[in-house]
């Protein structure tokens, strides 16, 4: 089983004083699968997301990452295997692009404050990896030639790849899509569905949060629709499609309307 | 006037009809300033007035003297624009980015200085009959090159492509800036009272002209492509300043600001890459003197004991770091404002603390408000840097023996930084300052290497503490406050790093530098002396937001924003 899962979450709920944002949800990514959440606002799907990751220490219930319990911390989180991108972009503006992706390394580097002093041979090495792994996802991502642009530069739909880029630079077994599409135009969502595809191939599985139906339904293998908090259906596109369901949720009902 | 028909010549015959009427000013406005700044240049060479009682004697008649050298230098260099505005060959270089802004900037330097050592003149002598008829005529020909260049139109041209040189002439051509750059600093070192505020007008004046012409960026991609050689010959400048024959007066200042630039450098470390504000860093730098102080066998010392040079400076390190790490732990868990009130709090705890461990209120560590006296010189390898030693002919005294020692100090807290700031660490530190969430997102434990960066940074002012203690004979607690009026202390650490250029290693050196000259050559003033820092301060933040050197980072932001306008 724990083989299987690259992620496992069972029963995680949330609560803020009364409110309970997430409430008892089931979640499990398979390696290779790429899994969306979809729901309207307000449904939970970033609280969520922020407990996967750490942000959030879950009220109830556990998430394990191939198995072992993740812990409570947001960098060993990352550490473990699962990155995220952010829902508003949240790249480091003053750095450049390379900088990014090279700040993305650092779970999967260790030199030190010492190292860093002595510039030993076994530093540059390190950095000369690091440097090429970097660019080699900046090839991935299309952003090869902008690689010295500061990142506040870029235009949206790049800034939106940089984040991409950064989270795939731990090298992870799952990476998280927070809304990776919002404000593009159809063409740049098409370019990033194949680029979600191809991250896939690397072996990496992915959970992705969308409102764009189109998107979510050409991509994922699966989708869970979050509603309330509450997890209201999961399977295939074509039954979470044909769900009445979710439907209702997004376009509401007449009993709903009339209540 | 034979240029203004070699340009017409030149020009494409069917606009020539059209561009009459513009191009005349222009032919005028050049042609002016190049007068004008002549005749300035010129003017240095009369007397100024009847007696040697102003400072720096105008009396001379065929030789420039005080102010006069700075109108002087403001004149040729407008001279230097003029000629690169016509483009005559030779001079083309000088203002690689376009002549008009920079014709402007130096003309109005030769214009406010001239005029303020007239005012100067006037006010000191007691009225205007003080002023020669040489000192109405520096007065009048300041103004005719600002006329000249304010009827210039903007530069069209695009800013010329530098020209590939030789790399040894690269090399060569950073020698010389660093030859010049000891030899402004230098003579401003130097200047007193009027002079210096002289000094200032013109260097400010002519700094940011040397920027417009495009001059300041073509030195910092020399430096940027001859790193190590730049050093060096920064380094050999700064070696080269105790052989000046500078006064031993000024080899104090000199070796106080070389502690307190390598101080707002170690706080650059903590402000500049990790983005902490911290407003009680100055207690590091006092961690480190009173350890110093305690070791190193003063007849006070409540430890009576006397380590070698070298143990007391790593001591002086590792109990101010170990001070960060105690500090950095409980504060580093709140951040922004919340993290720079509790710093500036325990900042305040470390000086009150130092005062009532005298014996009375405590136990006898610190000896109280009287501090610890008589820390005697050191003397490493049998060379006592208490006695004057003659080194190539020039005599070395005390304060040029630990200005070349904190040199050494201050050279090792650059390639701290520099390693630091470009490595893992660093690059996770800009990442905490950038977003912090994002940076724990990445895998980034911040609070882990926020510690790091505290710790780090207050390392380093305790080193530079060891050596304070030495050069100032004794430690007290009065120094090592929040703000005061003589610099090191937290606020003016923090002013040299965000006026210098946080996150830079030029910026702080080159802030603290003009942040302690500042006020003390000031003291003129009096009781405006305040007032006139404040109001620098304000000119400074208007004008160079970024502060004086801007980040790498923030001069790409720039170059783009210049690029898609």
């Amino acid at each position: 089983m724990s083989d299987e899962y690259v992620l496992d979450a069972t029963g995680v709920t949330m609560r803020f004083g009364g409110l309970t944002a997430v409430r008892g949800v089931d979640l499990r990514v398979g390696s290779g699968e790429i899994v969306g959440l979809i729901g309207p606002n307000g449904a939970g799907k970033t609280t969520f997301f922020n407990c996967l990751t750490g942000l959030y220490v879950p009220t109830e219930g556990t998430v394990r990452y191939r198995g072992t319990v993740l812990p409570p911390k947001p960098h060993l989180v990352t550490k473990a295997g699962i990155a995220r991108t952010f829902q508003n972009i949240r790249l480091f503006a003053h750095m450049t692009v390379l900088e990014n992706v090279l700040v993305g390394r650092h779970t999967r580097t260790k030199e030190g404050l010492l190292s860093a002093l002595l510039r030993g041979p076994g530093f540059r090495r390190a950095e000369a990896e690091s440097r090429e792994r970097a660019l080699e996802l900046l090839e991935f991502t299309g952003l090869a030639a902008k690689a010295d642009h500061l990142a506040r530069n870029l235009p949206y739909g790049e800034q939106r790849k940089l984040e991409i880029a950064r989270a795939l630079a731990s090298d992870p077994g799952l990476l998280l899509l927070d809304e990776p599409t919002a404000g593009m135009n159809p063409q740049e969502t098409r370019v990033t569905e194949e680029l979600v595809f191809a991250i896939r191939d690397r072996g990496t599985a992915v959970l992705v949060i969308e409102h764009d139906m189109r998107f979510i339904f050409n991509l994922c293998d699966r989708v869970a629709c979050l509603v309330q908090g509450e997890k209201l259906v999961e399977g295939t596109a074509d039954v979470v499609r044909g769900d009445e369901r979710v439907v209702a949720a997004y376009l509401g009902t007449t009993e709903g309307a009339a209540a | 006037m034979n240029t203004v028909t070699r340009l017409t010549k030149t020009a494409p015959a069917a606009p020539v009809v059209q561009e009459v009427s513009p191009a005349r000013p222009a032919s005028l406005g050049r042609a002016l300033a190049a007068a004008g700044g002549a005749l300035t240049a010129a003017s240095t060479l009369v007397a100024w007035t009847w007696t040697p009682a102003f400072p720096g004697d105008l009396t001379v008649n065929g030789w420039p003297g005080g102010l006069q050298v700075l109108t002087l230098a403001s004149g040729l260099l407008t001279v230097l624009a003029a000629l690169g505005a016509y483009g005559v060959r030779g001079f083309r270089w000088a203002v690689p980015a376009g002549a008009t802004t920079a014709l402007r900037l130096f003309a109005l330097g030769g214009l406010a200085v001239t005029w303020f050592a007239v005012g100067a003149i006037s006010w000191t002598l007691g009225g205007s009959i003080n002023v020669e008829p040489g000192g109405w005529f520096a007065a009048a020909a300041s103004v005719v090159p600002v006329v000249g260049a304010f009827l210039l139109p903007q530069d069209p041209r695009v800013p010329l492509k530098p020209r590939q040189l030789p790399s040894w002439a690269e090399l060569l051509l950073i020698a010389a800036a660093a030859g010049a750059g000891l030899l402004v600093f230098t003579y401003g070192i130097g200047t007193e009272g009027e002079l210096f505020a002289g000094f200032l007008i013109t260097a400010g004046f002519a700094a940011a002209g040397l920027a417009k012409a495009g001059l300041l960026a073509r030195l910092t991609g020399l430096t940027a492509r001859h790193r190590t050689t730049a050093s060096a010959a920064t380094l050999v400048a700064a070696i080269a300043f105790p052989f000046t024959g500078s006064d031993e007066t000024y080899m104090s200042v000199g070796v106080n600001i070389l502690i307190f630039a390598t101080v707002a450098l170690g706080l650059n470390v903590v402000v500049g890459l990790a983005g902490l504000l911290d407003l009680g860093y100055v207690a590091f730098l006092g961690v480190g003197a009173y350890t110093a102080a305690l070791v190193s066998g003063a007849s006070a010392s409540a430890l009576g004991i006397h380590l070698p040079f070298w143990a007391a400076v790593l001591a002086g390190g590792l109990v101010s770091m170990l001070f960060g790490l105690l500090i950095g732990a409980p504060t580093l868990r709140v951040r922004g404002d919340y993290l720079a009130i509790v710093t500036l709090g325990f900042g305040e705890i470390f000086r009150i603390a130092v005062n009532n461990l005298d014996g009375k209120s405590g136990p006898n560590i610190t000896g109280g408000p009287g501090g610890i006296p008589n820390i005697p010189d050191l003397s490493l390898f049998g060379f006592d840097f208490g006695a004057t030693h003659v080194i190539a002919g020039v005599p070395l005294g005390r304060f040029a023996n630990y200005f070349l020692l904190m040199l050494l100090v201050t050279a090792v807290v650059v390639v701290v930084f520099q390693r630091v700031g470009e490595s893992r660490t660093g690059r996770a530190w800009v990442a905490i300052r950038e977003d912090e969430t994002a940076a724990t997102a990445m895998g980034i434990n911040s609070f882990k290497l926020k510690l790091i960066a505290f710790a780090l940074g207050a390392a380093l002012a305790g080193v530079a503490g060891t050596v304070q203690a030495h050069v100032s004979y004794a430690v007290v607690p009065d120094p090592y406050q929040f703000a005061g009026a003589v610099p090191p202390n937290s606020a003016f650490l923090l002013a040299a790093v965000v006026l210098g250029g946080t996150g830079t290693v030029a910026g702080p050196l080159i802030g603290a530098a003009l942040l302690y000259l500042i006020p003390m050559k000031l003291q003129f003033m009096q009781d405006y002396q305040l007032m006139a820092f404040g109001i620098a301060l304000i000119l400074l933040m208007r004008f160079r937001p970024d502060g004086l050197v801007a980040d790498r980072r923030k001069r790409m932001n720039d170059e783009a924003a210049g690029a898609t306008a």
